[in-house]
């Protein structure tokens, strides 16, 4: 890499540092810092003051309102977001919806959805799983009848994340089940105002309400809000998982879970001095660092690939498995750090700053409550045992 | 930020050494060779010195082709590919770099010709019994003799023993680390002496490694050097050595990563064509996953090999942590891709005939060569303060 390409990429790292200081909230910075739970109005506000910098949605083209930044601009952007506590944005409309209506999205779509999706005047959430296709996706059963210039849809699904806030939510039905499975699915467009739609919601390991299921009794959703051609929305709702795992590997994450970490073990006391001082946890440190070592600069050379022109293709899942369980990983010698203060419990330590004095020291408040949301994230997106098949069969050709 | 691609130079470099290996070091002959008396072939050497890469990474002054520390990477992969058993890591990555990088003018421009054209191999005697890993335990001492007035080439007497000299049997010059001042652990106090391999006081007892190299232990008695054979300023040769270590870690980590890609290939290669229960073996989920584990310690290998070997150029403080966790990375690797590979293979891979059995010996050997986890760890977690 050349020394001038070296200089503007540090040069943006400092820009985008620099804006973060002056323009994150420090109400939000201290949610993220803290580990807490980042409410809807955070996060909306966030992505607004993103958007009046004109760096709402990196990935997006310039034409509608993206920016130009190459994958390893996209990158450092996406580090410096984490380190310096921004919470991280709904990915729902920005990273999901948008660049799908971008590329396979008709004009009428593109104007009705794309602006309020960047300005996050409107959210959304995704109607992917339901309660018999997890991993087996392509299983769903939420059925969409053609009736003049209406769908009209039946069946529910689970697992929604922010279904309680969203506006709208783009949805696969099953438009023919007369064919094999992946060829007989569509995706809607459905406005989450629609008669017949209502939202129950599920309340988490930890207490607390991030999922829903979404049912949908003879919901009428105009044709028009279909994306692409009918029975084409599995090739479809395969490019927008393909689109994103570069940047599935939660590497700034991580990085934040360690420095809590490191600054947990220098402050928690061990036989009388500090952990951090005791080899047998700082090795355990160690060893997670170099996972996320290997995982970072690996994730890197694949960013190098793609800039440099060159294919990358389902290899990329290894970043999303070894991403996600390096999280768990972390979160347990969070735990280990804490020892039986990760034991104390209240989900509301999450929602707001803990005035009253409570058992244990303030940093252990969030530490179990996240724990069990990050179990999900080895779930979620494909589970590990389905990144695992897809290497085996479309890297390795097993 | 680093660059993880090949250059062109860097590319045709790699394909030139895999064709080599490819035509001329086939696992059959690489099984002979280790056979031999000396376990290496002084003609491979030659060609090795014809071909230009046993002074790839040296300077163009004293015939070599100053590619860097890139070029040592991409030959050790391609050598690692081939299981090669010429002392390539010990004669030119350490041998080569410790007189280049801190050697005096006379002894670089007589030496580095020698050694460019194959002519001349020198061992690298850091270690002692006791010491493990550790290259600032010294006991082994060097001690001024005072009779030295009319000339400045101060004569040392050095006394002591070394263990673990890679290819220490076939090396015309060893590089010892002595201690000329202090304790057994201080970090100051430590110099590097070259010493001829026939000179008075120095006998090697000479063995055989289970991946089928050659090592040395080495004992020193009286054997006398003057300053002139000094490597290095006296008393600081700790860091010169720590650094040349570094190199060394750097291409043996670049030599896993291809043996390791071999096995790999091979065990890939075998799911896809054994069949058991009229299936092919890759068939089944419980070896694919375990094929994907494989594949991103590969994969995760191959970026930590880039890291460790740009490290070199860079602050010694960094260099210390990306060399140590390069070479946890690479040693996990090697464990799991050695047994899993050979577990794979099943039966046929614990014989003497298959190469599989073979890549998982020289595997399990790196990974205790020039510091283990345990080790490399230790290092690493330094930084936790």
């Amino acid at each position: 890499m050349s020394h001038s390409t070296h200089e503007k990429l540090a040069s943006f790292r400092q820009e985008v540092r620099q804006f973060i200081q002056n323009n994150l909230p420090a109400d939000i910075r201290q949610t993220v810092r803290d580990s807490r739970l980042v409410s809807h109005q955070e996060t909306v506000r966030w992505q607004r003051i993103l958007f009046q910098q004109g760096w709402a949605a990196p990935g997006w083209p310039e034409e509608y309102g993206g920016i130009n930044w190459s994958p390893t601009e996209r990158a450092i952007f996406d580090e410096e977001c984490a380190m310096g506590g921004c919470p991280p944005i709904n990915p729902m409309g920005l990273s999901m919806l948008g660049p799908l209506l971008i590329a396979h999205g008709d004009t009428r779509q593109k104007q009705r959805y794309l602006p309020t999706i960047l300005n996050s005047e409107e959210t959304w959430c995704q109607g992917y799983s339901e309660p018999g296709s997890g991993s087996d996706l392509a299983s769903l059963q939420t059925r969409a009848v053609r009736e003049g210039d209406e769908y009209i849809v039946n069946g529910t699904k689970i697992w929604t994340s922010g279904a309680q806030s969203a506006d709208h939510i783009f949805c696969l039905v099953r438009t023919d089940s007369t064919v094999k499975q992946q060829l007989g699915i569509s995706l809607l467009l459905i406005d989450m105002k629609t008669p017949g739609v209502s939202v129950r919601p599920i309340i988490g390991l930890n207490e607390m309400h991030f999922f829903n299921q979404v049912f949908f009794d003879d919901v009428r959703v105009p044709v028009e809000n279909r994306v692409g051609q009918e029975n084409a929305g599995w090739t479809l709702a395969k490019a927008i998982l393909g689109s994103e795992r570069l940047h599935l590997s939660r590497t700034g994450e991580n990085r934040g879970l360690l420095e809590d970490l490191i600054a947990i073990a220098k402050q928690e006391e061990s036989d009388g001095k500090r952990l951090i001082d005791e080899d047998w946890f700082r090795r355990k440190i160690g060893s997670a660092e170099v996972r996320l070592k290997a995982l970072d600069y690996t994730k890197q050379r694949f960013l190098q690939k793609v800039e440099a022109g060159e294919t990358v293709g389902p290899e990329i899942s290894m970043l999303k498995l070894q991403g996600s369980e390096l999280i768990q990983s972390f979160d347990e010698l969070l735990l280990e750090a804490v020892g039986h203060y990760g034991l104390p419990y209240d989900p509301a330590w999450m929602l707001a700053p803990r005035t009253e004095s409570v058992v244990g020291p303030e940093y252990a408040g969030t530490i179990s409550a996240n724990r069990f949301r990050h179990k999900g994230y080895t779930i979620a997106g494909g589970s590990s045992e389905v990144q695992h098949s897809v290497i085996a069969k479309n890297v390795l050709g097993l | 930020m680093m660059r993880f691609s090949l250059s062109e130079e860097q590319t045709m470099l790699q394909e030139s050494v895999d064709r080599f290996i490819q035509d001329s070091y086939s696992f059959e002959f690489r099984q002979k060779n280790i056979a031999t008396e000396i376990g290496y072939s002084e003609n491979i050497w030659k060609q090795f010195a014809e071909l230009g890469w046993l002074g790839a990474a040296l300077p163009e002054a004293y015939g070599g082709i100053d590619l860097g520390p890139r070029a040592t990477m991409t030959i050790m992969e391609a050598m690692g590919k081939g299981m090669v058993s010429e002392p390539y890591l010990t004669s030119v990555v350490f041998g080569g770099s410790i007189i280049n990088q801190f050697a005096d003018d006379s002894i670089k421009s007589s030496l580095l010709p020698l050694l460019i054209s194959g002519q001349l191999k020198i061992a690298l005697a850091y270690s002692e019994a006791g010491s493990r890993y550790s290259p600032d335990n010294v006991s082994t001492t060097a001690t001024a003799v005072n009779n030295s007035k009319t000339t400045s080439n101060q004569q040392f007497v050095i006394n002591g023993s070394k263990g673990m000299v890679l290819a220490g049997h076939c090396a015309d010059k060893i590089i010892v680390s002595v201690r000329t001042s202090g304790d057994r652990r201080d970090p100051y106090g430590i110099s590097l002496f070259l010493i001829d391999r026939d000179c008075r006081g120095l006998s090697f007892h000479n063995f055989q490694t289970y991946d089928g190299l050659r090592a040395s232990e080495i004992t020193l008695d009286n054997v006398t050097v003057g300053s002139d054979q000094l490597i290095g300023q006296l008393d600081h040769g700790l860091s010169a050595l720590e650094e040349v270590l570094d190199r060394g870690i750097a291409a043996l980590c670049a030599e896993a990563l291809g043996c390791m890609s071999a096995l790999f290939g091979l065990t890939l290669d075998y799911l896809k064509t054994r069949k058991q229960f009229g299936r092919t073996i890759g068939s089944f989920q419980a070896l694919q996953y375990r094929m994907v584990d494989l594949y991103m310690a590969l994969e995760n290998s191959r970026s930590m090999v880039v890291v460790a070997t740009e490290s070199l150029n860079g602050d010694a403080s960094v260099r210390r942590q990306e060399i140590s966790a390069a070479k946890i990375q690479i040693n996990e690797a090697c464990h799991l891709i050695g047994a899993q590979g050979v577990q794979m293979h099943g039966a046929i891979a614990i014989t003497d005939e298959l190469a599989a059995g073979h890549f998982y010996k020289r595997l399990a050997a790196i990974a205790a060569t020039l510091g283990n986890s345990d080790y490399h760890l230790g290092r690493f977690v330094e930084k936790y303060q």
